[in-house]
């Protein structure tokens, strides 16, 4: 299952970031690593990008980027 | 006493605060220029504290240091380069484990780090505990509290620095990245040293571990200095992370990424000091109605009408002041000095195209006043949330959206703006499209000829320019996209931060410097630009080459008045009429005229004279100047766009098309000098010119199409 599935308030673990070059490289320094645990916080109001809560901060993304991140459903 | 010097830079995740702890530490003290070869603002200041000369430099606010934008990669490279002494780096207390994320990687530079926990009383509040000094000994770096709105800590913070200065700094804790990766790190650093491998001023180690991590700038660098070799350190870096991806089933910079965030992680459960993720803050209350999926865009849309206004109907009034203020200094200049040529150059020059410069200065202080209130508050990085979906279609970013707006308003500020994008695509697409959004001073030339021309429609004729703008702006946007800005726009992960009430200082501090930048370089460039224009339109100056005897014209209407043959209004109305003539001459003999003759064959298939060609031309000092140029060569004195014997005889003169032409090209072709002038400090002279040529020819082109075709049909 991938990010860009889940609605608001469901939550996650990360399983995998897939992809590569700089959205890969962003998605690591941002803290986005296996095992982390994701909250879906909210979408904005034209359907993307979406606002996720991961170690404590805000992190929106589109769901393009989202579709980077394979996730265990909590 | 010689004072003894500190150079410290000053690192930090974007919203961390940093800019408000260099405010409390440099005070007035500030220079502001741009790092060598980029347009990355670098900002520095020094305080003499304690003997000590404290030099501080502003590196760009960052989340890490790998070569992911242009400011990560000037950060690095300042710290490598620069060797700064001491890096504080200033950390959002709130937000613990992904600040600490840049400091480990500084503290891999091997470099001396000071943690600046910046809001840490908020914090406290929060019932969040942190033990300061465990966590210090962990991470094997000095911390210091702070709370930069209050102006709180600043003085540990020096005090910190120098002793760290005088101890001549401890290294910071080495954090391990595994037994495998450091293996592999020891191979390469062994590889690196053995074939003496050229790496300026980087240390073996750190080189190995950026070049597991793929890091591209490294590559690159090493590649330049190290032709000979360099095809078998790649080959022997490639075999480490094969190897390393067949043993630990993952790529070699997510291991790495995640050793970091781990001994963080594990630092921060040791103090106690985890993170929790449940809580519901005031600024989620305060997103629940800002980002609404209902209320969102029509707050986003009520709140940028709001600011649209303030920037525009209050800057009004001043710019009302000192369009007075320079009409008066005109006059007194034009009392004071006999007339002539001296006079001429600083009235109609000088007084003229500068003060048609330095009469936006309200717009553009007001703006970046809006601009640094909705940065500082944390509601910018919402604007770009809620526009993104609509930008992106268009291959701009949900930032674009913002400076579009302003570009109705005037392209200047809008060029300014555009630099709260971070990618430098997208800041140069949207700086190349937002010259199709109409500016205000193109408004004039629209009234002037839709007037002329479409009497009863005329606000319709106009708006439909306005949409013409935009749709243009969307196709230059998508053919950029695809040719010169190749690939997707830049990926949209990004913070939303916590929202925050801006300081009155870092407001103001922010808006006077934007707006002391405008000032003096568009200032400077636009001084030179009008005496030349000036000098166009002066010279050859005409002499005795008029074409019928003007002097005699005169003496004779003077005779006639004074005969009583003609009455005092007829006498005034034929004066005016010969000097008109004589005005109109003066001008076709003048560089310029010779120029809009020679350049009409390239404007006749647009249906263009040498009077539009001109008109045109003049244009490019300023939008609006075009009407006074048109006024000029239909000798009005005091025209203006509501003029109606000038718009009866353009009326006359051309058909619709040709009027209506004359509005799109009006429309297409780059603002004006000052906007160049700006285009090139924001982007440099490349993307300038190309600006320039690719606006002219769009211009022409359109223009063409639409007369040839639309004759076909009149």
């Amino acid at each position: 299952m991938r990010l860009n599935e889940l609605k608001p308030k469901e939550s996650c673990r990360i399983i995998k970031i897939h992809g590569s070059g700089t959205t890969f490289r962003r998605l690591l320094d941002m803290g986005c690593l296996r095992g982390e645990k994701i909250i879906v916080s909210k979408v904005a109001p034209l359907g993307d990008p979406m606002d996720i809560i991961i170690r404590g901060y805000h992190l929106s993304l589109r769901k393009n980027e989202a579709k980077e991140i394979e996730i265990e459903k909590l | 006493m010689e004072k003894k010097e500190i150079t410290v830079a000053l690192a930090g995740n974007p919203n961390s605060g940093k800019t408000t702890i260099f405010n409390n530490i440099t005070g007035s003290r500030q220079h502001v220029g741009n790092y060598p070869g980029v347009t990355v603002e670098k900002k520095s200041g020094d305080v003499i504290y304690k003997g000590y000369k404290i030099n501080v430099v502003d590196l760009p606010g960052t989340y890490s240091l790998t070569a992911y934008s242009e400011d990560e990669i000037v950060a690095r490279n300042y710290i490598i380069n620069e060797k700064p002494d001491i890096v504080v780096d200033v950390i959002d207390a709130s937000n613990l484990e992904r600040n600490l994320y840049l400091a480990v990687q500084i503290m891999e530079l091997g470099i001396p780090v000071i943690l600046a926990f910046n809001m840490a009383d908020i914090v406290k509040q929060c019932g969040l505990v942190i033990n300061i000094s465990q966590l210090s000994d962990l991470l094997g770096t000095p911390i210091v509290e702070t709370t930069g709105f209050k102006n709180k800590g600043t003085k540990e913070l020096l005090d910190e620095i120098i002793k760290l200065k005088e101890n001549e700094g401890k290294s910071p804790y080495k954090i391990k990245y595994g037994e495998e990766v450091e293996n592999e790190i020891d191979r390469i650093s062994r590889i690196i040293i053995d074939k003496k491998i050229i790496l300026k001023n980087l240390n073996p180690g750190w080189v190995s571990l950026k070049l597991l991590e793929e890091d591209m700038e490294i590559k690159n660098q090493l590649q330049k200095e190290n032709e000979a070799v360099f095809p078998f350190l790649e080959n022997e870096v490639n075999k480490s992370i094969n190897h390393l991806k067949n043993i630990l089933r993952d790529n070699p910079s997510t291991i790495i990424a995640d050793a970091r965030y781990g001994f963080i992680k594990g630092a921060l459960t040791e103090t106690h000091c985890e993170t929790e993720i449940e809580k519901v803050t005031a600024s989620e209350k305060i997103d629940r109605v800002l980002t609404n999926r209902i209320a969102g865009l029509p707050i986003f849309g009520l709140l940028m009408w709001l600011m649209f206004q303030f920037v525009f109907k209050v800057g009004a009034y001043p710019m009302e002041w000192i369009d007075t203020g320079f009409s008066r200094l005109a006059d007194l200049v034009s009392n004071v000095i006999p007339a002539g040529l001296i006079k001429s150059l600083l009235v109609d020059g000088i007084i003229g195209g500068v003060g048609g410069v330095i009469i936006f200065t309200p717009n553009i202080i007001l703006l970046f006043l809006c601009i640094a209130v909705l940065e500082d508050s944390g509601y910018m990085a919402r604007v770009a949330f809620v526009m993104d979906q609509i930008m992106h279609r268009i291959g701009l970013h949900g930032k674009s959206f913002i400076p579009m707006l302003i570009g109705f308003g005037c392209t200047i500020p809008a060029y300014m703006g555009s630099r709260i994008l971070d990618d430098k695509k997208d800041r140069l697409i949207t700086m190349h499209v937002n010259t199709f959004m109409s500016c205000g001073a193109r408004l004039p030339v629209y009234i002037l000829f839709a007037g002329a021309f479409f009497s009863q429609r005329a606000g319709n004729v106009v708006f439909s320019i306005y949409v013409i703008g935009i749709i243009v702006a969307v196709l230059v946007a998508k053919l950029l996209r695809v040719t010169r800005f190749k690939g997707e726009s830049s990926p949209f992960v990004m913070e939303l931060p916590s929202y925050r009430i801006p300081t009155l200082k870092s407001v103001l501090l922010h808006t006077w410097e934007r707006t002391w930048l405008y000032l003096k370089k568009a200032g400077t460039i636009i001084l030179g630009i009008s005496i030349i224009m000036w000098i166009l339109f002066t010279f050859p100056a005409i002499g005795a080459n008029y074409s019928t005897d003007y002097e005699a014209e005169i003496a004779g209407v003077e005779a006639s008045f004074e005969a009583g043959s003609l009455s005092e209004e007829d006498y005034k109305a034929a004066l005016t009429e010969i000097e008109a003539k004589m005005g109109m001459e003066e001008l076709e003999y003048s560089a310029a005229g010779r120029i809009g003759r020679f350049i009409e064959p390239v404007f006749k298939p647009l249906g263009f004279d040498w009077k539009l060609a001109i008109a045109s031309l003049s244009g490019i000092a300023a939008k609006e100047v075009i009407v006074s140029t048109m006024g000029t060569l239909y000798s009005i004195q005091e025209a203006d766009e509501e003029t109606e014997t000038l718009r009866e005889k353009i009326a006359n003169d051309y058909s619709p098309l040709k009027g209506y032409n004359f509005m799109l090209f009006t429309l297409l072709y780059f603002p004006c000098m000052a906007g160049m002038a700006v285009f090139r400090r924001e982007a440099g002279w490349k993307e300038m010119w190309l600006q320039v040529g690719f606006t002219l020819l769009l211009a022409w082109v359109v223009s063409l199409i639409v007369f040839q075709v639309g004759s076909l049909f009149v």
